[in-house]
């Protein structure tokens, strides 16, 4: 057995979409609705400069995670939700605390609030190995391919799929039901919170609102792709999408094509080279950004480039010292 | 050992403290339910796996067993090297860099694994290092190039090459060896898994930290505190950061085995953190932190050396994140119940003051003919209801500056003495106010009933020796003297017929 298998175009490209659509397929479907509902929220939390806020609640909602299993015993959905929720508010809390009471900042806060979060939820889960249904390449790679394995839920005469799938779904609409009505709210805050208190919007019920939000989509993300990778999933499409235009509803459109491009370019990776579904898809979003970063029409590198030695006109891009030079003019 | 090292440190921090032998005992208490606590979590661990946890520790303790003795050298050399760097990531408010960097280097470790399937510390090192330095390179072109702001581009680097390197483990893992090799031990550490090439890479990296940072500590540190100022003394501060990050890659690298991918920039961070809390000079944070690294780093190995299996890495990180409470709440100048403390006993001291204060406003009001006051005519003055003029005539008596009988209150000598000294302070400070800052009288009352509370000996005698002279304040009421406490008790036993009289003759 070697360390990658060989390349056959049949196995790779034709085969996800027709004999394994059951379980390939379904991966895809389900690593898209995950990185559209994080990219969706992802957006907000780039521009707020809160990035690390979502790396800090995806890795201390794992705590809540595995005390709900343990106390409830089952994977019900309702208290993972609960438990995490409950975490993500405490390490919210935790980096007010430190920040606010101490004289350090809030990056070694948030750094201090997850690292020991997540400490607590690895040693539940290693202590209490045998009563929880959760084990620590979980936490590392989520359970992709054990979604398609599940007994799929039916309605009627009709198989709707496994449950995380549905979930998942469920996920994503409350999501785009939620960014449809609080756009305006959000869009002011994230940009202009003075513009947004002066306009008598609760700039800090927003907030909050945002951090219950991405908790619950963190949660359910975290049976797919597990604690670490959700954060490539929150940021990687928000950050494509920023290199390719500057206003906000072809950049949440953008988000959608760069989470689906990544589902299903991830999804042949990890046929092709036979390894975890989960890192290959963030694997592929991470090179489709490259992509967006090299080649973006107004912001790649290339474009750029190319601009600066032929001289077109743009003044963003011209420095002082070139218009100067003979060769330019 | 558990129980005794925050119990050292505790006593440590009560003894620093100023005042307090009361503070030493409470955190001695708190040292042994902690250790209670830990004795308990202990058992349960014990209980789940096979070993007796007893004999473990005893193995542990008596460092019989050569797999012990390289997990304590691992975990001492990692405190010291992640405690010296962390440090400076902390003040620089580069923690989050730490954590990225600490993800970054997952391909690596694959990497070096894969290079001749098995595990290599060279060869690891050499990959991870690569990783790590790869990573932060490609946040510091991403923050260049694109308008992504940092902890994006921290964030997207940490999450794709951490992605990546799982993409690798799971590709490796389904070779004949990749499973036996232990590279999950890199995941979430196991410092039981140290051999003596580790210890080698380990110290090797320790040595090379202390002494870079001990050659180069003054151009460090000038260019950690006030980078402007290096430039201007024409030092490469951009090489000195590249150093840095050099540097901190080699501690976040060498440390993988012990603590783990995920959790290293935990070790980077929190000791550091914990040490800027206890003291204010660089170099004691520095040497605060290795050793509350080394602590950390010991009693994570002890712990998760009592049962099979367990990881070290979240065993250590709890450690250490258990000093760095007990430092939040009880650090002698920064913690929180110390500075609640100071903070309590300075409002209790300042009404006080305002009720000794209200006391001999009442007298005065009389021409000093009664020798107590009533309680009604208290409240009345303070305009507070009576009952909590009450409370607070409690509090006098208990500190022995006043005497109650019935509804009538007396001043004791040294209360006279201290009634007077505000009454004073309070006056002085409206005259000054009006004499060298042109303040209409009647605007000075507010402020002086600020600063009374806090003018010291030296700004009273400052005071006396600017103003021509002290006899009267603004209002035109007699600022009384201070009296000497044999006269005090004169005045406050019975010669209180007439007023105190200034110091207008000595000015």
């Amino acid at each position: 057995m070697t360390l990658i298998p060989e390349f056959q175009a049949h196995r790779v490209f034709v085969e996800p979409w027709t004999t394994e659509l059951g379980s390939h397929g379904l991966m895809a479907l389900v690593t898209f609705l995950v990185g559209a509902s994080c990219g969706l929220i992802g957006n907000f939390l780039i521009l707020r400069r809160m990035a690390l806020v979502g790396d800090a609640i995806s890795h201390s909602v794992l705590p809540g995670i595995a005390l709900a299993f343990l106390i409830t015993g089952s994977r019900g959905i309702g208290a993972m939700v609960l438990g995490a929720v409950v975490a993500a508010w405490l390490t919210h809390g935790l980096i007010e605390l430190i920040s606010r009471h101490s004289r350090l900042k809030q990056d070694a806060a948030i750094g201090i609030a997850f690292s020991t979060l997540f400490a607590i939820g690895v040693v539940l889960i290693a202590v209490f190995a045998d009563k929880v249904d959760l084990d620590q390449d979980c936490v590392l790679n989520g359970e992709l391919p054990m979604i398609p394995l599940e007994p799929p839920v039916r309605l009627g005469g009709w198989v709707l799929g496994p449950p995380p799938l549905l979930r998942l779904v469920v996920v994503l609409i409350v999501s785009l039901g939620l960014l449809v009505m609080f756009y305006k709210e959000l869009l002011i805050t994230s940009f202009d919170p003075g513009l947004a208190s002066c306009l008598g919007i609760r700039v800090g019920v927003i907030h909050h609102g945002l951090m219950l939000w991405l908790s619950m989509v963190v949660v359910a993300s975290f049976e797919a792709v597990g604690a670490i990778l959700v954060i490539a999933l929150l940021i990687l499409p928000g950050a494509t999408a920023s290199m390719l235009t500057d206003r906000m509803i072809p950049r949440l459109a953008w988000t959608t094509v760069h989470a689906a491009l990544s589902a299903i370019s991830g999804m042949h990776l990890s046929v092709a080279l036979d390894c975890s579904p989960a890192g290959a898809t963030v694997v592929a979003g991470a090179g489709w950004f490259c992509v967006a970063w090299l080649f973006s029409p107004t912001e790649g590198l290339i474009p750029r480039r190319l601009r600066l030695h032929t001289g077109s006109v743009d003044s963003r891009l011209r420095s002082p010292e070139l218009s100067d030079s003979s060769e330019i003019a | 050992m558990i129980a005794a090292s925050p119990g050292h440190l505790t006593l440590a921090l009560g003894r620093r403290a100023g005042n307090g032998y009361r503070f030493a005992g409470l955190s001695l208490g708190l040292a042994l339910l902690l250790a209670s606590a830990f004795t308990a979590q202990a058992a349960k661990i014990g209980d789940l796996t096979q070993t007796r946890w007893t004999e473990q520790a005893w193995r542990f303790v008596t460092l019989s067993d050569p797999v012990v003795r390289y997990a304590c050298l691992g975990t001492v050399l990692l405190g010291i090297s992640c405690g010296l760097l962390g440090s400076f990531l902390v003040v620089r408010r580069m923690a989050l860099l730490g954590d990225a960097l600490s993800h970054a280097v997952l391909p690596g470790v694959a990497l070096g694994f894969l290079w001749n399937l098995e595990k290599d510390p060279l060869a690891i090192f050499i990959g991870a290092l690569l990783a790590g330095l790869a990573g932060s390179a490609t946040v510091s072109i991403l923050t260049r190039t694109t308008r992504l702001k940092e902890d994006t581009a921290l964030g997207m680097v940490l999450a794709s090459f951490f992605g990546m390197g799982l993409c690798l483990i799971s590709m490796f893992q389904r070779l004949p060896t990749g499973n036996k090799s232990g590279i999950e031990t890199f995941l979430f550490g196991q410092a039981a898994a140290l051999g003596p090439g580790d210890i080698q890479v380990m110290g090797a990296v320790t040595l090379v930290v202390v002494g870079l940072l001990g050659l180069g500590y003054k151009e460090f540190l000038l260019v950690s505190f006030d980078p402007g100022f290096a430039r201007v003394l024409a030092l490469p501060t951009v090489w000195f950061e590249r150093l840095l990050v050099m540097l901190l890659a080699f501690s976040v690298v060498a440390a993988l085995q012990a603590v783990g991918v995920v959790l290293v920039s935990a070790m980077l961070i929190i000791p550091a953190a914990t040490a800027s809390l206890l003291t204010d000079r660089f170099h004691r944070v520095l040497v605060w932190s290795s050793c509350l690294g080394m602590i950390s780093g010991l009693s994570g190995a002890f712990l998760s050396f009592l049962g099979t299996r367990l990881p070290t890495g979240p065993f250590m990180v709890l450690s250490a994140s258990l000093l760095f409470a007990l430092a939040l709440l009880f650090s002698p100048r920064q913690g929180m119940v110390p500075r609640w403390y100071r903070q309590r006993s300075q409002r209790v001291r300042i009404e006080r003051e305002n009720t000794l204060k209200a006391i001999y406003q009442v007298l005065e009001s009389s021409g000093f003919a009664a020798e107590t006051v009533t309680v009604a005519a208290l409240a009345a003055r303070r305009r507070l209801p009576p009952t909590t003029v009450e409370a607070e005539i409690r509090s006098l008596v208990v500190a022995e500056f006043a005497t109650a009988s019935g509804d009538q209150v007396a001043l004791t000598p040294s209360g006279w003495q201290r009634a007077c000294a505000i009454v004073r302070n309070h006056r002085l400070w409206e005259l000054y106010l009006t004499h060298a800052a042109q303040i209409a009288p009647d605007h000075v009352h507010d402020d002086a009933e600020k600063i009374e509370h806090v003018l010291g000996e030296a700004m009273i005698r400052e005071l006396e020796r600017r103003l021509p002279r002290i006899d009267t304040d603004p209002h035109g009421r007699p600022i009384p003297s201070l009296p000497a406490s044999m006269a005090g008790a004169r005045l406050g036993a019975g010669g209180a017929g007439h007023p105190p009289v200034g110091y207008g003759g000595r000015s």
